[in-house]
Formats: structure tokens, sequence, C-alpha cells
């Protein structure tokens, strides 16, 4: 979907308009998605779902290209013995490893999708961070992860955390561009709105939760609250951004959870890839043994799907 | 061939070896030591863990882990774990006659002691989600401000359970602390620790989290100084009359202002040593105010 | 660029499969007789009526019908019962029966949710996670008070009243009957307790539970019928205290019913409350509070905020927002896990809704209703709402006890709460506002009972619960709910 169509004037907007956001209501709201019980076909379904918006991720000090070539061959194999399974929407990897996984996953209809701007920590000058993103983008990325500056939001300098963003945008070129709010170090969901709101009016294509480098990462009670600000941009500006809860999923289960929650928040049109993402390394093991279960009605083991 | 001995069928009981009880763990003493506890005739009923002032070091820091989680859960759940108690106690009921009787009570006395420990935790289980209506108050001041005052748990409490009462006095002193929202640590009766120690796993089987309740048994002469003086313990409830002793533990006790609760000399098999206000004792008050305007 | 045509869709993507609660464990009778004196024992009258499920028509069981001559015998034996071992019973004792009817519920709590869902229309995961627990918790609540009544009447002794004749509604059986008998007995008094005709099923196994705990006999009696036996119960010279919970037109005849008489009452009855939205409240939480108001157990509710006022400058976002959240809501088989909106009590209150239905449509209001799916037998009312209304239209003032929402803007704190209390009713009403001291202030301004700020619909056996002017008299729960069932002396 093309940004160009929308609302090309980029004005920080004013954060004091955004709705409070009540924690204990959320966490009633949550609890609420929890207690549905999603069984026979349509669990069959969200499985496959899930698997098809799994980023899978490796974003280690101890990455090499051998570790990425394999984590490729599992994006694209994940579990030959059952055929019909969806293939995940991305593979997620440091800049340094973008060559790397296209040539391993050249054609096969994944995306590459990398961080970047100083990846966690987003400690650096402007320069550093733009030169981390067009390497990235040079290299082959489809996507761009970035961190946005939460010093700066917390010390309240709005304007500083708007304008890199835009700057990034930019810089990512016809690449699709991801905010990461880093909710965990953000304190309140009142704070975890606001800056949902200066990302979105910022050009953020997607905005997601967490680095998954800290804890908390992603949590329902966040992503709730994600989904709503992109409800409230979508109705005042007509564009759609995704969204992408990081860390801390590795049930199907849970996962299932959210899409529960996607579904009845922000309806059909988010219910694909293409506008939700799992940010997960260990999920799709853990989906993967439940479609089995699924199919054969019989509880799995873990021994039976290949680790990568 | 010489005819083989006859088989004896005496069956061996297979002793118990008492341990303390520390972050939901039995482990025995850091120091090893031990002494003795004779029947009436002298002869060695069991070997009781010395406990050290690390052993209560160690359990003063779980309790202290544990208070925040336990003072945050709602007063329903806490109220739910007393009456667990109660049921565990219940099931174990023969065991802790037999106990009582091994150190020196009468089977009267014994059941007797049995049932009054398990009414009492029932008693303070209810109290658990009441106390706050009877001692909160909505404060009608002067300004346009809502204010009120509810009770808050002081913290970490230090008990010395009283000598003469194994169990009962044990329970009596410990459940009104807890229900409260407070954990504690607690010396056992020294001339009849047996008790405290079995309860100890009643408390186990209880859901009670690891840490809510620490009970050492040693010697009241080498521990009591430390249970008095241990800068990051809120309140002593000190059950021990003898007026030397109660002198020092003040003194130790005003290092941090430490909360002093003296209750030397209570019969507790007595109805009306259980109220309320053995939980208040234990308490805060926090008073709040808010402005009522638009 | 603002525009309303930016929609969202939630129907015809991912639909959740049927996820039926199983029912194989559960054990309903065929017939059940009157719980009298310790036993069940066949009517007098010899008659007996049905109950059915409302989501499918289906007949459940039939149970006994009682006469005079019934309620005069539930009577006696509640009496025999107070003067011999309850009233001679240590309080302690008292509670410790108490906490076993507590204990026995939990143990059999999936059974109770079950069979209120198949009873009464509620969705199960409603049974499951609020009314059933909930009545547990007011037996543990109650029976820690037994032996502690010194402590709640500062400068007064206190005793039991005696007999308590107990009437109580549909909406939600099984903690209504705990919200009466709990007190009552851990307050020294025996009970006469007579549930609702269209939901006798958990008060029978109620009887079940109170037997197993061992109870003395006598000392909780269950007599089912309709109004008769209800009116029965209220004439009765044996009966010391009447407690009700119903309509406030049922209320009035009540309380006309026991003038000249020396018997204490309280009363349980309608409401309309208004739920209140600023525009500095948390908006996406506000409406799920409006949800929860007047959509929770469809609609069925005394305090529900059946009266929405927003702050104008956010009206329009807080419609939009409700109205999606109303395409989310499902409409079903109360027995599925996922239903969210059961099927209407009975025939006669789904033709009361409809005729305020179309009270509003000749009123000239707007009616919009969610676009779900309803089973073809069954009771079944869509969530709706009605806007271009005033407090003058009859849908705003008039109680409807479905899932039916009348929504106003208002402009000024004032504004609000003039028509907030602008009622006869005074049961409970709703806050919604970022701001403390504006909640305080609503505290003080609302007549009503329970002000819910930032929340609706929350009920816990400590926090009292009671209406002011034609909403009742007296309180239920917490420490001012003992006030019900005793006498206090110098």
């Amino acid at each position: 979907m093309s940004l160009a169509a929308v609302d090309t004037k980029r004005k920080l907007p004013d954060l004091d308009r955004v709705p409070r956001v009540d924690e204990v209501g959320v966490n009633e709201r949550v609890a609420r998605f929890q207690s549905r019980s999603i069984k026979k076909e349509s669990k069959l379904e969200a499985l496959k779902m899930v698997l098809s918006m799994i980023d899978l991720t490796t974003l280690e000090g101890q990455d090499t290209p051998g570790k990425v070539r394999q984590l490729c061959q599992k994006a694209m194999h994940l579990h030959d013995a059952v055929p019909g399974l969806p293939h995940v929407a991305a593979v997620c990897v440091y800049p340094t490893m973008v060559g790397v996984a296209r040539q391993a996953l050249e054609g096969r209809g994944i995306h590459i999708a990398s961080v970047a701007t100083a990846f966690p920590s987003g400690q650096a000058p402007l320069n550093v961070k733009l030169e981390d993103t067009r390497l990235a983008v040079e290299q082959g990325a489809d996507e761009i992860d970035m961190v946005i500056s939460r010093g700066a939001f917390l010390a309240g300098d709005h304007g500083f955390v708007f304008d890199e963003i835009v700057a990034i945008k930019e810089a990512c070129g016809d690449a699709h561009l991801k905010v990461i709010l880093e909710t965990g170090e953000l304190g309140t969901l009142d704070r975890v709105r606001r800056a949902s709101a200066l990302a979105m009016h910022a050009g953020a294509d997607f905005i997601k939760t967490s680095t998954g480098k800290i804890q908390p990462a992603a949590t329902m009670q966040v992503t709730l609250v994600m989904l709503q600000a992109i409800r409230d941009y979508f109705y005042e500006t007509g564009r759609m951004v995704g969204m992408k809860p990081a860390g801390g999923i590795s049930s199907a289960k849970l996962a299932i959870h959210y899409l529960v929650m996607l579904q009845e928040t922000l309806g059909n049109a988010w219910m694909t890839p293409e506008w939700f993402r799992f940010g997960a390394s260990s999920l799709a093991n853990d989906v993967l043994m439940q479609i089995v279960k699924q199919q054969t009605g019989v509880y799995q083991s873990a021994d039976y799907f290949s680790k990568d | 061939m010489a005819a083989r001995p006859k088989q004896q069928s005496v069956r061996v009981p297979v002793a118990k070896t008492y341990k303390i009880y520390i972050d939901g763990k039995f482990p025995r003493t850091e120091s090893g030591r031990y002494f003795s506890l004779e029947d009436g005739k002298g002869k060695v009923i069991a070997n009781v863990c010395r406990g050290s002032r690390k052993d209560f070091r160690n359990a003063t820091v779980a309790a202290r882990k544990a208070q925040g989680g336990w003072a945050g859960s709602n007063a329903y759940l806490r109220g739910q774990i007393l009456y667990r108690i109660a049921e565990m106690l219940e099931g174990r009921r023969e065991q802790f006659i037999a106990e009582l009787k091994l150190q020196g009570a009468t089977q009267s006395a014994a059941r007797k002691e049995v049932d009054t420990s398990i009414d009492r935790l029932i008693y303070f289980a209810g109290w658990s989600d009441k106390y706050q209506q009877v001692f909160s108050a909505v404060n009608p001041v002067a300004s346009s401000h809502f204010n009120f005052s509810v009770l808050e748990p002081t913290g970490v409490v230090s008990i010395i359970a009283p000598d003469d009462s194994g169990l009962l006095g044990l329970v009596s002193n410990v459940a009104p602390t807890i229900v409260g929202g407070n954990t504690c640590v607690v010396l056992a009766s020294e001339s009849m620790p047996l008790s405290a120690v079995s309860f100890a796993e009643v408390l186990h089987a209880s859901d009670v989290p690891a840490g809510v309740v620490n009970i050492i048994t040693g010697l009241r002469a080498e521990l009591t100084e430390h249970f008095a003086s241990h800068m990051d313990v809120n309140a002593i409830v000190f059950c021990d009359g003898a007026r030397k002793t109660a002198k020092m533990v003040q003194e130790l006790a005003s290092d941090n202002i430490k909360r002093v609760i003296s209750r030397a000399d209570i019969d507790w098999s007595r109805e009306s040593s259980q109220h309320p206000y053995l939980i208040r004792d234990t308490q805060e008050v926090k008073t709040t105010w808010h402005p009522i305007g638009s | 660029m603002a525009t309303p045509e930016n929609k969202l869709a939630f129907d015809g993507g991912w639909e959740y499969s049927p996820a039926p609660e199983s029912t194989d464990h559960i054990k309903v009778q065929k017939k059940y007789e009157l719980f009298i004196g310790g036993d069940f024992v066949k009517p007098e009258s010899g008659k007996y009526f049905e109950t059915i499920n409302p989501a499918t028509e289906q007949r459940l069981s039939r149970v006994a019908l009682a006469n005079d001559a019934d309620v005069d015998k539930a009577v006696k034996a509640a009496r025999k019962a107070y003067n011999g071992p309850w009233s001679r019973m240590k309080p302690a004792e008292r509670g410790k029966y108490i906490y076993r009817i507590a204990r026995i519920i939990q143990e059999r709590a999936r059974e109770f949710a079950a069979i209120e869902s198949l009873d009464g229309g509620k969705p199960i995961r409603e049974a499951r996670d609020v009314d059933i627990p909930l009545a547990a918790a007011h037996f543990f609540y109650y029976a820690g008070w037994a032996d502690k009544l010194e402590y709640a009447f500062p400068g007064r002794g206190v005793r039991p009243m005696g007999v308590a004749g107990q009437i109580i509604p549909w909406n939600f059986p099984l903690l209504m009957a705990s919200w009466k008998v709990a007190p009552a007995l851990a307050c020294g008094n025996t009970v006469v307790l007579k549930p609702a005709e269209t939901t006798p099923l958990t008060a029978m196994k109620l009887a079940e539970v109170v037997a197993d705990a061992g109870l003395p006999e006598g000392v909780v009696n269950i007599v089912t019928g309709a109004g008769e036996t209800g009116a029965s119960i209220v004439s009765h010279p044996g009966v010391d205290k009447i407690a009700f919970t119903g309509s406030t037109e049922v209320g009035r005849i009540i309380q006309k019913a026991l003038a000249g008489s020396k018997k204490k009452y309280t009363l349980e009855l309608g409401g309309k409350a208004a739920n209140i939205i600023f525009a500095d409240a948390a908006i996406d939480e506000a409406v799920e509070g409006i949800v929860n108001g007047i959509f929770f157990n469809q609609g069925h509710v005394c305090c529900a905020g059946s009266r929405l006022f927003v702050q104008e400058s956010v009206a329009e976002q807080v419609i939009r927002k409700l109205r999606d959240r109303m395409e989310t809501l499902i409409v079903g088989d109360p027995l599925d896990k996922n239903t969210d909106i059961g099927a209407i009590n009975s025939k006669a209150q789904l033709e009361t809704i409809e005729s305020y239905l179309e009270i509003g449509r000749q009123e000239g209001a707007e009616m919009y209703q969610s676009s779900c799916p309803v089973p073809d037998k069954g009771y079944w009312c869509r969530p709706t709402i009605f806007t271009g209304v005033s407090q003058s239209n009859r849908v705003v003032q008039e109680e409807i006890f479905g899932p039916v929402l009348a929504i106003q803007t208002f402009r000024t704190f004032d504004e609000a709460v003039s028509k907030a209390n602008n009622t006869p009713y005074g049961l409970s009403g709703g806050v919604w506002t970022d701001k403390g001291a504006k909640i305080f202030k609503m505290t003080q301004s609302v007549r009503a009972g329970v002000i819910w700020a930032n929340t609706f619909n929350k009920f816990d056996p400590t926090s009292p619960f009671g209406g002011y002017k034609e909403s009742g008299v007296g309180r239920e729960g917490g420490l001012h709910g003992l006030d019900a069932y005793l006498a206090l002396e110098a």
C-alpha cells in the first residue's frame, strides 16, 4: 500500500489529544480475549495463520552466516512431513547478515527484515543510524525494523523522536518501515499509546512492541493499546498501519489469543501477514506441534520437529 | 546344621528427622548443631536443630523477599489459604495429638490444643476480608477533600513464640500476623519444639507461598537478641514474660524503631485470647487525601 | 482525511467454531420436590410446573408447586430449627457449616455453572467466571462473620431476627440465593427461600449442598413456586423478616402488604442507572465499560448502566467505537464458551423488551442493532442502542431489563448529575474520567447506592450493594449487609 497517496505532510501530532488509557480496564479486556475458546476448524485455521505471520528471527551477537543459512532453511522447510503448510512471512536478521539471507532465500517469497538504527539500544547519532539503514536496504532487506530513541521520548523531546523516524523512513526507500517502541522501557500504557500515534504520523508502516532484548517484551496489554492507536489513526486518516508484537510469544495458545485480540479490535482487513507479524523464534515449532495434534488427535513431542 | 533363629515380627519404625523451615524448604541448621529433646524419663525423643543467627538472617531475607507479593495478594486469597491450613491440620489431627503427648501432654489436653488450633486458624481466616472494614475509616475533614485511612501490613515480623504452648501458642501468633499481609520468622518453643516443625509441613501443604512463614528451632538465650536487633525486621512479637529479657528486647528493638508487641502470660486456650486486635498490632495506618471538585 | 466511510469489518472472516461446554458430567433430575425440614418432600398441592431452557424451549425438569400448606410447613420447620439447634449452637460452629456450603459449591462449580446457564439462558462463561465463584465467595465471607458480630456494631448487642422469608429473582439465581442465605445464616437466623419460577434448578442443587453439608434440618428450606407462593411467604405470621429482590412494582406490593405488621423487610428493586462518560475519560476502556454495563447478562441486571450520558465533544467517537464493539459480541447458545450474550430468560421477558423497542420506534428514536445471526428456536435479542432520545422518552425513563441502551449527550458536569438524578430510581451509577477530583465529586452528587468509577458491574461480597429511592431499601454485602439480619439491642 503506497504511503504517497495519503497525508504527505508529516506533522508531529498533538499528543495531549491522544486518549488516556486505564490499566485495569485494559487488563480486563485482555482477560476477556483469553477466555475465548478456539477449537476445531477455527483452531487449525488460526494455527496456519500464525505460521504465515511469523518473522523467524535470529539477533544474537554470535550469529554467523552458517547460523543464518540454517535459519533460512527452516523458514523454507518448516515441517515437510505435513504438506500444505504456509511459509513464514519473513526472516529477521542483523544488517550484516542480510546478504546471506538474500542468497539463501532467493525467489522463495519470504521477506527479509533487517533491524537497523543501532539496534537494540538506539544510542547512536543520526548519521550512524541512517548508514545502518542504507546498508541493510542495499544488501536487499525488504523491511527495516528500527528502534525509537527512548531516552529522548521519556525526556519529552517528541520532536526529536518524530524527526528521526521521518528521516529513517526516507532512507528506507521502497522498504517497509517497522518502528519499535520498546514498550518495556516506556513504563506506562499512556506512553505506549502516545508513542504509537507519534510513530504512525511520522510514517511508520508497522508499529512493533519490542526488541526482544529486555523484559518485559511483548504483552497482550501493550499490544491492545497499540491496536487501539492503529484504529484511531485509521479512522482519522484512512491509512492502515500494521502491528508486530515481538518477544515472549513462544506458545501457540498465546499466539491464538493475540489473533483473537486482533480480530476483535481491527477486524478482517488486518488478519494477514501484510498487516500483522509475530516476532518469534521458538513459536513456530509449538505451532507445528499443535497443528499435528489437531490433525492426528495425539499430543506431540518436540523431538520430532527440527530445531534450526 | 544349626537351626535358623526365629524371625522377629516386630516392625522397626522410621524416626523423623526434625529440620527447620526457611523459604519454603526444610534445611538443617547451617551450624550443624543440635540439642536433644528428652521425655519425662530422660529418654531422647528427637535431635532438634539448634538454629543459628545465620539461619535467622537467611530466614529474614526470605521473609522480606516474600512480603511484597504476599501483601499484594487479595484478602480473599489470604483467607482461602488460612482456611486451607486449617483443613490440612484437621487432616493430620492424630499425628499432632500424638506428638504433643510425646512432649508431655495428656490425651485430652493434646486433643483440645489441636482442635483449638484448627478453630483458631478458621477464626483468623474469617477476619482476612473484614478487619479492614472494622479498623479503617473515612475521615470527615473540614476541607474539600476525600480523606481515608486504611491499614497496611508493617512488613517482616519476628516472633518469639510462647515456650509453654508448643502448637497453639505458635498458631495464635502466626495466623493474625500473616492474615494481615505480613511475613514472619518464628522462634519455636524451646521445650516443645516438635509441633512447630510439623506445623511447617502443614504450611507447606497449604499453598502458603515460600518465605511467608519461616520457623526456626533453637535456644532462646542465643537467638532472642538477633530476633530483636535485626535492622530489616519491622516488628517483634514477644511472648515470653521474663522482665530482664523483655527489657533487652525493647532496647535492641529501638535501634530501628522496631514495633515491640509483648504478649506475655496469655492463656491461649481461652476463647478470649483470640480477637482482631492481634491483627491490628502488626498493621500501620495510611491516610490519603484527594480533592473533591470538578 | 477523517471520513466516516473508513470502516472496520468484523464478520465473514475468521469465525470461531462451536465450543460447547460439556454437560455429560451434570446431574439434573426429571422432577424436584420441596426441600423442607432437611428432606425433599412432595408438595401438598400435588402440582408441579415445568422449567425450560430458554435457548431451546425444551423442558429441563419439573419442580414442585408450593401452596399455603407447604409454605406453612416450611416456616414451621424453620421455626423449629431456630428455637432448637441453630440458636443454641456456638457461632463458630455455625460458621463452619457455612464454610462447608462454600467449599462444596467450589467443588461442584462447573456443574452449577452449566445448570445455571441451561436454566436461565446466561452465557456459560459468565456463569462459570462470575456467578458461581461470587456465590461461593459470599458464603465464605459471611461464614467468617458468624462469630465476630460483636465487632460490627459498636455499643450494641446483637440478636438474630428469627425466621427469614427470602424471595429472589431469575437473573442471577444461585448468586441471589447466596446473597440472601449466607448472611441470614451467619447472623443466626433460619430461612425459607423461594427461587424465581423460571430458574429453580440451582436452588434445588443448593438444597442438595445444604443436605450434604450436614446442616441441622430446617435451617434452610427451599420452596418452589411463582407469585402466589411468594405472597404466601410474605403474609405468613411465623416469618420475622422478609428479604426481596425483584421489580419495583412487586416491591411496592410487598411493602404495602407488610404495613402494620411487625415484620422487618429489605427490598432490592429496579434501576435505570446513568453511565456518564467525560471527554477526559480513557475512551476505549469506557466503551468496554458501556458494554459491560448494559450487555452483561443480557442486560438482565437491576444495576445495569442503561442510560448512557456521553460528553458531546467525544460522543461521535464513543458511539462509533461502541458500534464496532457491538459487532464483535456473539449472541447465541449459552452453553457455547464464546457466547457473549445468551438467551432472554423467558418468552414474557422477550415480549416486554420487544414492546419497548416498538415504543422507542414510535417515540421517534433511532435504533441500531448489531448484525450478528441468532438461532431459530429460543428467545433472543441483539444488543441494541437508541440515539436521538432525551429524558422525556419512555425508553429512557422505564426499566427495560434487556440489552437495550439509551444514549444522550451532555455538556457540563452539573447537567450530567442533574439528569443522572432525574429518575425515581437510585441503584447505581457510573462515571468515566481521568480526573480523581471529579470522581469524588460525582460520588458526592449522584443519588445512588453504588457508584462505579472507571469500571462497572463489579461485585464483591465485602462491598455493600443496594439502592436509594425506588430502587429499594437496605444493603447486601459487606459489614453493612449484616444489618438486614440482626436485631440490635442496647
